[in-house]
C-alpha cells in the first residue's frame, strides 16, 4: 500500500505542460456528448419510477379509456334542415350509407319551426345554408351531441372544400364516421400529449435539481466539457424518450382491438413531438432553476402539468369541453401539441396543418429557455 | 519555479457574511496541503475560488501559473476535483461511472478500468454507485477525479461520514496519490486527518487564515507540556511531584504527569518501577486551534 500511485506521465509535471490527449479538445467534446448521452440514457431506462411515470402509466390510461369506450359509438344525431341545404344533400349523395349511420335529416319549412324542434329536443341541430355559409344552430343541453354536430358538420364542410372532384369527395365522406365517432381517436393524441408533457417537464426539472444537489453539475463544470454538449445530450435523450412514447402509443392504439386509424399525414406527429418536448423541457428547466429540492421541483411541476392536462385538452377533448376551458386552452402549450397531433393523426388534415402548432411550441420553448437561463444557478448559494 | 497555487489577499463575502478575509498562501509542486477549520470557516469558498468556480471580490489567485478567474478551460484537464461521494450520474455502475468521466477528458476506457483497480474497486466494477458502501463510493469519487492523471488534485472533505476503518483505508490511498510529484489540496474539518496526511496545513476560522505550517511544527511551537500517564496507584503522586517538579495527578484510573521534561519524568517513573500502561501524549492540532482562537475546536 505504500507504493505511490503511478502517474504515467510523471516527468511532465516538472515542465508544467499538459500531455496532449489524442484528438485534443474537439475529440473530448464529441466524446463528451456521446458518453453523457449514454450515461443519461442508462440512467433513464434503469429508473423504474421514470419508466412507469412516463410510459407505463399513460399506456394504462390508454388501455383503460380505450377499453371503456371501445364499443361506444356516439349517438346518432338528428338534424333539421331549413329549406334546401345543398351541402348536406351532396354529402348524402356521395356517401349515403356512411352518413346515415351518423345522422338523420328531416326538413322544416321555416327557421322558427326548426329552432322549436331543437328547443324541444326532438332534433339536435337546425341547419340552413346562406350562400356559401352553413349556418348551424344547436342546443348545448347535450354537450356530447353538440360536439358531434359541430364535428360532423365541420368535416362535411372541410370535405367539400377539399374536394377537387367527386372521387375524392367520396373518400373524405367515408372518413367522417371514423374520425368523429371512435373515441380512441381523441384519447390517443390527448393522453400521448400528457405523457410527453409530464415526461419532459419532470425529467428536465428533476435532473437539474438533483445534479445541483449532489454537485454533479459542479463536477461537470470542472471537466473539459462544454455546456452546449451537456445541454445537447440532455435534449437528445428527452427527444429519444418522447419518440419511444410516440411509438409505444401508436403501436398499442392501432391494434385492431382499439382500432386507431392513422390518417395520411400522421408522420407530422414526429416533428410535433420533438417541438413539444423542447417546449416542455423548457418549462422543466425553469422549474429546476427555481426549485431548491427535488420535492419542490416535483410539486411545482405537478402544479403546472396537471391543470394543463385538463385545460389543454389532454384528458378532456376540447370538442366536448365547456367554452371557458376552450378559451383557457389557448394559453396552454399542451393544447397546440394535442390538437396538432389530433389534426394530423386522427382528423385527416394535411401535413401543413401542424405548422402553426410547431411554430407556437418552438416560440414558447425559446421564451421559456431565455427566462430559465436568467434564473439558472450552477449550484446553491 | 512559480508556486503551483498562489493566493494573495483573497477576499470574498456574501452579503454580510465574510467567507474569505485577506487569505494568502502558496502551495508548491508535490505538496500535500491541507486547509483545516470548523464548518463555515471559509474553506470551501477558498477552494471554489481556486478552482475557478467563483469570482473573488478582490485579491489574486493563480493556479499552475495561470489566473484562476475567469474560469480557464485550458486548466481543466490539468486539475482533478473530488466533491462528495454522491456526485455521480444516477443508476450507473462504478465502471460506467468512471468511464463516463474518463471520456470527458478523452481518456480511453482501459485506463479508466485500470484506475478502478488502483483504488481497489475492480470487484465492485459492476455494482451501481447507489449500492456501494460509503468508503467504496469515496474511493470511486477519488478515482473519477484522478482518471485523467491531473497534476493538481482537490479533495473536499474526503472522509466525512466514514467509519474509522474506512477512513484509515482511505488515508492509505491518499498517501499513495500524493506521490509522484502530484500536488494535493485537501479541505477537512478533522484535525487528525490534517495531522496525518498533510505536509503543511493552513488553519482557518471565520474566513481568516490563523496559522500556516507543517502540523508537527505548529504543535511544537505551542510548547505544551507532555502528558505521561501510567496505571493508577503505581507510585505516589505527591512523591513524584516533589521529585520531578512537574504537575502530577491521580484520578483513580491513571496517574498522570504533565511535564516539559519527559526524560526526568520517565526516569523517575522507571526508577519506581511504575511503567505499566505507559502512555505519552503530546499536544495536537486541536490544542493549536484552542490556543489560536481561545475556544474548543468543534467540527
Amino acid at each position: 500500500m505504500s507504493e505511490p500511485v503511478g502517474r504515467p506521465g510523471g516527468e511532465r509535471a516538472s515542465t508544467g505542460e499538459p500531455v496532449g490527449r489524442p484528438g485534443g479538445e474537439r475529440a473530448s467534446t464529441v466524446g463528451g456528448f456521446a458518453s453523457l448521452s449514454r450515461a443519461m440514457f442508462l440512467g433513464f431506462v434503469r429508473d423504474r419510477a421514470a419508466l412507469i411515470f412516463s410510459i407505463l402509466l399513460p399506456v394504462l390510461f390508454l388501455l383503460f379509456f380505450g377499453s371503456i369506450y371501445k364499443n361506444t359509438t356516439a349517438p346518432k344525431i338528428d338534424l333539421v334542415a331549413v329549406g334546401r341545404v345543398a351541402l348536406l344533400r351532396e354529402a348524402q349523395a356521395a356517401d349515403p350509407r356512411g352518413l346515415a349511420k351518423v345522422m338523420s335529416v328531416t326538413e322544416a319549412r321555416s327557421l322558427p319551426a326548426a329552432l322549436a324542434a331543437v328547443r324541444k329536443g326532438t332534433d339536435d341541430a337546425a341547419v340552413l345554408q346562406r350562400g356559401s355559409t352553413l349556418v348551424v344552430r344547436y342546443s348545448i343541453a347535450d354537450q356530447t351531441k353538440a360536439a358531434i354536430v359541430t364535428s360532423v358538420l365541420n368535416s362535411i364542410v372541410q370535405a367539400a372544400n377539399q374536394a377537387g372532384h367527386p372521387a375524392r369527395y367520396t373518400m373524405a365522406a367515408s372518413q367522417v364516421q371514423d374520425k368523429s365517432l371512435k373515441s380512441i381517436q381523441y384519447f390517443t393524441p390527448g393522453l400521448l400529449g400528457w405523457a410527453l408533457a409530464s415526461g419532459a417537464t419532470f425529467g428536465a426539472a428533476i435532473t437539474l435539481v438533483s445534479w445541483r444537489e449532489n454537485k454533479l453539475l459542479r463536477r461537470l463544470r470542472l471537466a473539459p466539457v462544454s455546456t452546449a454538449a451537456l445541454v445537447a445530450a440532455r435534449i437528445g435523450i428527452a427527444v429519444a424518450v418522447g419518440l419511444i412514447q410516440l411509438a409505444v402509443f401508436l403501436a398499442i392504439a392501432t391494434l385492431p382491438y382499439f382500432g386507431l386509424r392513422l390518417t395520411s399525414a400522421w408522420w407530422m406527429a414526429i416533428p410535433l413531438v420533438v417541438c413539444g418536448i423542447l417546449a416542455f423541457m423548457s418549462i422543466g428547466l425553469l422549474v429546476g432553476a427555481i426549485a431548491r429540492t427535488q420535492q419542490a421541483a416535483t410539486a411545482i411541476a405537478n402544479l403546472i402539468i396537471l391543470p394543463m392536462a385538463f385545460l389543454g385538452g389532454a384528458f378532456l377533448p376540447l370538442d366536448f369541453a365547456p367554452a371557458w376551458v376552450v378559451r383557457a386552452s389557448y394559453a396552454m402549450p399542451l393544447r397546440y401539441l394535442v390538437t396538432g397531433m389530433q389534426n394530423v393523426m386522427a382528423r385527416g388534415e394535411g401535413p401543413t396543418s401542424a405548422l402553426p402548432a410547431i411554430g407556437i411550441l418552438l416560440g414558447f420553448a425559446a421564451v421559456m429557455t431565455v427566462i430559465a437561463v436568467r434564473v439558472f444557478r450552477w449550484d446553491d448559494i | 519555479m512559480p508556486a503551483t497555487i498562489s493566493v494573495r489577499d483573497l477576499c470574498k463575502s456574501y452579503g454580510d457574511v465574510v467567507a474569505a478575509d485577506r487569505v494568502s498562501f502558496e502551495v508548491s509542486q508535490g505538496e500535500f496541503f491541507g486547509i483545516l477549520g470548523p464548518n463555515g470557516a471559509g474553506k470551501t469558498t477558498t477552494l471554489e475560488i481556486i478552482e475557478g468556480l467563483r469570482r473573488p471580490d478582490s485579491g489574486e489567485v493563480s493556479v499552475l501559473g495561470l489566473p484562476a478567474w475567469p474560469r480557464n478551460p485550458s486548466l481543466l484537464p490539468r486539475i482533478g476535483v473530488q466533491l462528495q461521494a454522491s456526485s455521480f450520474f444516477e443508476r450507473l455502475t462504478a465502471r460506467e461511472q468512471i468511464r463516463t468521466f474518463a471520456s470527458l477528458y478523452g481518456v480511453p476506457p482501459t485506463a479508466a478500468d485500470a484506475m478502478l483497480g488502483t483504488v481497489g474497486l475492480t470487484e465492485q466494477a459492476g455494482v451501481r454507485t447507489e449500492k456501494l458502501s460509503g468508503g467504496q463510493a469515496q474511493r470511486l469519487s477519488i478515482a473519477c477525479a484522478l482518471v485523467h492523471d491531473p497534476e493538481l488534485l482537490f479533495l473536499d472533505e474526503p472522509t466525512g461520514a466514514l467509519d474509522p476503518q474506512a477512513r484509515r483505508n482511505l488515508w492509505d490511498l491518499l498517501r499513495q496519490i500524493s506521490g509522484s510529484g502530484r500536488t494535493v489540496v485537501l479541505t477537512t474539518h478533522h484535525m487528525d486527518e490534517a495531522e496525518t496526511l498533510c505536509d503543511r496545513v493552513a488553519i482557518m476560522d471565520h474566513g481568516k487564515i490563523l496559522k500556516i505550517g507543517p502540523p508537527a511544527a505548529l504543535v511544537r511551537e505551542l510548547d505544551h507540556p507532555l502528558r505521561i500517564s501510567v496505571q493508577s496507584g503505581l507510585a505516589s503522586a505527591d512523591e513524584l511531584a516533589a521529585r520531578t517538579g512537574a504537575q502530577v495527578g491521580d484520578d483513580g484510573v491513571s496517574l498522570t504527569v504533565a511535564t516539559r521534561d519527559p526524560a526526568g519524568a520517565l526516569a523517575a517513573l522507571a526508577g519506581s518501577g511504575a511503567l505499566a500502561g505507559l502512555r505519552v501524549q503530546g499536544a495536537t492540532l486541536e490544542d493549536v486551534f484552542l490556543s489560536l482562537t481561545g475556544r474548543e475546536y468543534r467540527a
